[in-house]
């Protein structure tokens, strides 16, 4: 295929309009770019799913400032409550922040509902002038002479050329794939999100969850929650409603031969969860892939007229304590923007030109943060972090509690029978506690 | 309800049905040369239905378009996979 440069239309095409896309689109119409925005749902948000808290507050408020007070954002973050658990018990960190960042502006983190945010996020753009265009499929790259120099999107006529083109197209990315740019994946690469938004009412969150105003909180569950799958759960409140989920990976599905909603429904009958959702009223049930392994699937991130940002390359941080990917889609699709307005100003788009995108990444902590946490997923996606240790935790405090005539036992003794009875070598537990050192401390 | 069947959950979902399906599954290599029928278990969905014979019948029509059940899949050619045409599938409301 060739293109003759009167065809040239756009400076650059955004392919999805999911947070690393529409906050591309935005920094690069921004800049006075001729942007084109490309999404396949009926709207923005209509096919995506997350959690959700949504953790770039600091950063779109950068783009617009007191962005919250116009956005549909539902409640922000300044409780997080992690817990162990085994069948029966649940062993809980409770952490509460009232103070500067938390609970006042520009706040950690929000609860979103990705359907209306998305669409929100992707009007910003169009209001900074990026042309949006939905129900539209992009299937593959154009090229010239090996350069990428466009898109072919699914209908009559579909090759819209561009002088660049970023692929925010998700944790599919078949863009990225087209391109060359990313291998297939593994089964243990990716989990499988299954999730239920219900509807709660808003006094009874308050008073259930000991939440003022728009106080929210988020509850995530490490342990016997997913049985011997790995992976976790969490639970976040809305306005009116809890988003709740299960997390597992693909092939611990796979060989567990386990139904990803099933776990769902032992999640919300589990005793320290039950009484949350209690009373609650099922409004959607929905179903999305997680690339978690970092690092290790980071594709390659340019090429010739092209470059990779979100979850399309990977950038989701999802390692035990974390689960973000909005944030580190936003920063890459920001990271990659800037680049673009470079590669424009100076009418250079190879691959030498777009190297710049790597730096930029750095500079918004994206390729650092990911470097730094690069030993985590492996390691921390795994039985005994995710199902062992935390259930060896809930355990041994049900027995330190428990009151029953017999004598007193000390922690260690204690602990000691416990990893017997979970089948942990004290020797791997040596090995493991090294690991969390490395995947966290430094 | 709290709880739900897998039923009352995916009547939650809206799905715009596009007229041909965006995912087609080639039983006969089920049949032949799968030993996990993993698709079963994981789709979120539930649509991969196992045969007695030991082939798949799948319908397209309430797909996530997860991608879940092509990543598990382990048998080269048996899923063909792509997005629905534009604007069509799973529209999430609130998700
Ligand atoms: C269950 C679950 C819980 C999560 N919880 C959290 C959380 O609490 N906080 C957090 O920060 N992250 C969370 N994540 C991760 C987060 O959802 C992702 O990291 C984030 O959505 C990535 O953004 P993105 O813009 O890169 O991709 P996406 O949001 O997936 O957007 C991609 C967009 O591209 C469109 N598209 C794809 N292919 C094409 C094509 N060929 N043509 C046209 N359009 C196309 C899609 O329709 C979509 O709109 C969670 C994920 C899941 C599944
Ligand atoms: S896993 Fe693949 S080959 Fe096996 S039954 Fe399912 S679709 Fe067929
Ligand atoms: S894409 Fe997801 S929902 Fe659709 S059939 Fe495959 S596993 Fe099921």
């Amino acid at each position: 295929m060739t293109a003759s440069p009167t065809q040239e239309q756009f400076d650059v095409i955004v392919v999805g309009a999911g947070p690393a896309g529409s906050a591309a689109a935005l920094l690069a119409a921004r800049a006075g770019l001729k942007v084109l925005l490309l999404e396949r749902g009926e709207y923005p948000g209509a096919k995506n799913v997350s959690g959700a808290v949504f953790y770039g507050s600091a950063i779109l408020n950068e783009l617009i400032p007191n962005w919250w007070e116009q956005a549909p954002v539902e409640r922000y973050v300044c409780r997080r409550d992690i817990s162990f658990m085994s069948p029966t018990t649940a062993v809980a960190l409770d952490f509460r922040c009232a103070g500067a960042g938390y609970a006042t502006a520009p706040y950690n983190g929000f609860t979103v509902l990705r359907p209306k945010f998305d669409r929100w996020l992707a009007a910003q753009a169009e209001a900074a002038g990026a042309f949006l265009l939905t129900s539209v499929v992009v299937d593959d790259v154009l090229r010239d002479n090996g350069r990428v120099v466009g898109v072919r999107v699914r209908r009559e006529q579909g090759e819209i050329y561009g002088k660049v083109v970023i692929a925010c197209d998700g944790v599919n990315s078949f863009l990225a794939k087209k391109a060359g740019l990313q291998r297939e994946f593994h089964q243990h690469e990716l989990s499988l999100g299954v999730k239920e938004v219900v509807g709660l009412d808003p006094a009874i969150i308050q008073d259930r969850f000991h939440l003022t105003g728009n106080d929210g909180i988020a509850f995530e569950y490490l342990g016997a929650i997913t049985e011997d799958v790995h992976g976790g759960a969490f639970l976040y409140t809305n306005q009116d409603s809890l988003s709740l989920g299960v997390i597992g990976q693909i092939s611990s599905l796979v060989e567990r031969r386990k139904r990803p909603y099933e776990l769902l429904e032992g999640f919300k009958a589990h005793p320290a969860v039950a009484p949350l959702v209690r009373g609650s009223k099922l409004r959607e049930y929905s179903a999305h892939l997680i690339p978690e392994s970092g690092w290790a699937m980071k594709p390659k991130l340019y090429t010739d007229g092209m470059m990779v940002a979100g979850d399309a390359a990977g950038f989701c941080l999802a390692a035990g304590l974390y689960l973000e990917g909005m944030n580190y889609a936003m920063q890459s699709g920001l990271a990659a923007a800037e680049t673009a307005i470079q590669a424009c100003q100076r009418g250079d788009f190879s691959a030498r030109a777009l190297a710049v995108y790597e730096k930029q990444l750095k500079q918004r902590n994206v390729l650092t943060d990911f470097r730094a946490y690069r030993h985590a997923p492996a390691f921390v996606n795994g039985a005994r972090l995710q199902n062992l240790y935390p259930e060896l935790i809930a355990r041994s405090m049900e027995n330190l509690f428990r009151v029953n005539g017999a004598p007193k036992q000390k922690i260690l003794p204690l602990a000691y029978r416990m990893t017997r009875q979970l089948e942990i070598k004290p020797g791997q537990l040596l090995r493991d506690a090294y690991q969390v050192a490395r995947s966290y401390l430094w | 309800m709290v709880m739900t069947t897998h039923e009352e959950k995916m009547r939650t979902v809206r799905f715009r049905v596009a007229a041909t399906p965006h995912i087609t599954v080639n039983s006969d290599i089920c049949r032949s040369e799968c030993s996990t029928h993993a698709c079963v278990y994981v789709c979120p969905a539930n649509l991969f239905v196992p045969l007695d014979d030991g082939g798949i019948l799948f319908n397209y029509e309430s797909c996530f378009e997860c991608g879940t059940c092509y990543i598990a899949c382990n048998q080269e050619g048996a899923i063909r996979w792509t997005y629905p045409d534009g604007g069509y599938g799973v529209t999430f409301r609130e998700a």
